[in-house]
């Protein structure tokens, strides 16, 4: 009997680690088919290269002009990182404030709202305008692009604590800043992080809309001498770069979400717990 | 003559403005100090709202609450409580959630730093007392609900408040569980004789466990009645079957089918 029940186990773990490593290769495996489709459809229907280049057109492309590509896309990232950077502590901070203080939340939040709804492609010659041609404008737009989804998950994560738990420091005879510091920003980890993902895809958006009006240096600026040149291969070549730096900047958040705040998303991989018993 | 520890004079609490639902009304109680009373009543007679009055985390609408001495205007320190729910916080680990009280409460909060390793084996003993040794490093989804409450138990008395106040503990667990925890919150009162108020709609745990008990009539809830529970200590098992023990608690049923119903009581 013993050796039944454990050629089961056996057979339930191996079957686990089977859809573990297919979930570690399915993403992969999409990619690859989307160019592989990709590269068919351009072939068959015979699409020409000025509507829709096949990957290897673009790939040819990204090969020919790696330099620009590579100092562009450099340029890009680190300004997306630092309007990012200032979004998460503004982020933060703002949405602590908001989270914890009725005043605060009804006093801001209308004017919040109302500068998110401003496309911020219209706020980029202002930027211009104040801060000249140069890496401040797409700084700043990646930073408002990115700023709103903190503040409102954070200020989220914190306003929505249970009272129960608040009761018990409470009782305890805390103070508002404990509450705010033993419940309030732990419990708003999670939101936080899951707002970090979004944030860092869309300051992508923020810095290379600036790069494109402003035409400066970096990935959109690239994409806009090439659209003027015709070389729909290389706009290809610099999308598909920000997507991957897309990519890589979410994994990155992602990890640390899962390093910190495993507590709240124990769901996923439960078999990594042994229940206490 | 000294004052009562806990002192309910003609208190009255109103929800939602002058219009809100009456909780309470004309509700007095004291308790002694290191007494052990129980509260029982009707559901929804403002059993809880009496627990939070006491703990000063809501002001009472008319009335006094006097606790050692102190008017009660704002949550004392030297409360220690457990509701219904664990309450646990999910991102701390069961050690950790038991040393919270420790992190708040000045006196200790301000020792903890110097004298940690002292405190986490004060932790640990009180872990160990309610059967949770070796669990202090699993996080609460880990454990069962009783395990959980076992652990908001601990997390209640580690700073030894002199007041204890427990919002039907108990009420979510099952039978066995229960009657553990019973004999293990008799213990630790036994030990360290604090005050305690226990809110419970449980006759049984409440003449189990109280010197007092007393029954509170339907919404607004005041105290109708009083019994003192006679048996003596440690009660056990076979307490709970002695004819006494079943003659209280009968007794005890009578006065709530009667607050129920609306009916005065003697």
């Amino acid at each position: 009997m013993a050796s039944k029940a454990q050629s089961r186990i056996e057979a339930l773990a191996a079957s686990a680690r089977r859809r573990r490593r297919l979930q570690a290769w399915l993403p992969w495996l999409v990619i690859a088919g989307t160019f592989i489709l990709w590269e068919l459809a351009t072939d068959l229907f015979g699409i020409s290269t000025f509507i829709l280049p096949a990957p290897s057109d673009v790939f040819a492309a990204a090969v020919k002009w790696w330099k620009p590509l590579l100092d562009d896309s450099l340029h890009t990232l680190i300004s997306t990182l630092a309007g990012f950077g200032l979004a998460v502590v503004a982020g933060l901070l703002l949405g602590v404030a908001i989270g914890s203080s009725t005043l605060v939340y009804k006093g801001l939040y209308p004017l919040l709202i109302a500068f998110n709804s401003i496309p911020k492609v219209a706020v980029v010659p202002v930027l211009i305008i104040w801060f000249g041609i140069g890496v401040w404008p797409a700084i700043i737009t990646a930073f408002l692009i990115s700023f709103f989804p903190i503040v409102v998950n954070v200020a989220t994560g914190i306003a929505t604590v249970e009272p129960e738990l608040r009761d018990v420091l409470r009782a305890l005879g805390a103070k508002p800043s404990d509450i705010i510091r033993k419940v309030g920003l732990p419990r708003a980890m999670p939101y936080f992080f899951a707002s970090l993902k979004i944030a860092i895809t869309v300051a992508f958006v923020g810095s290379i809309i600036a790069e494109s009006v402003a035409p400066n240096a970096g990935i959109g600026r690239l994409m806009m001498v090439a659209s003027s040149r015709f070389d729909v291969p290389l706009v290809f070549a610099g999308l598909i770069v920000t997507g991957m730096m897309g990519i890589m900047l979410y994994w990155i958040a992602e990890f640390i979400e899962r390093r910190t705040t495993g507590w709240a998303t124990r769901g996923q991989d439960a078999q990594n717990f042994t229940p206490g018993g | 003559m000294t004052r009562p520890f806990v002192e309910i004079d003609r208190v009255a609490m109103r929800y939602g403005g002058v219009e809100g639902t009456l909780a309470l009304q004309d509700c007095s109680l004291n308790v002694e100090k290191g007494e052990f009373i129980a509260v029982v009543g009707p559901s929804g007679c403002g059993k809880s709202t009496l627990m939070r009055l006491v703990s000063g985390l809501w002001p009472a609408t008319d009335g006094n609450v006097v606790v050692a001495g102190e008017e009660v205007d704002r949550p004392l320190s030297l409360v220690g409580m457990a509701f219904q729910n664990p309450t646990l916080l999910p991102w701390r680990t069961i050690l950790d959630n038991v040393m919270l009280p420790l992190e708040v409460v000045p006196e200790h909060r301000k020792r903890l730093r110097a004298e940690r390793p002292k405190y986490e084996q004060k932790a640990l003993d009180l872990l160990k007392l309610v059967g949770l040794e070796g669990f202090g490093a699993k996080y609460p989804y880990q454990l069962s609900g009783g395990m959980q409450q076992r652990t908001s138990l601990c997390r209640a008395l580690i700073h030894e408040p002199p007041l204890l106040m427990l919002d039907e503990p108990f009420s979510a667990l099952d039978v066995f569980t229960r009657e553990d925890l019973w004999e293990v919150l008799q213990q630790v009162w036994m030990a360290r004789k604090p005050t305690v108020v226990l809110v419970t709609h449980d006759l049984r745990e409440a003449c189990y466990l109280a010197d007092r008990v007393l029954v509170m009539s339907a919404r607004p809830g005041r105290i109708i009645a009083e019994r003192t529970v006679p048996f003596a200590r440690p009660r056990s098992q076979e307490t709970m079957v002695e004819p006494e023990f079943t003659k209280l608690v009968a007794e005890l049923r009578g006065f709530i089918a009667l607050a129920r119903k609306g009916e005065e009581v003697t």
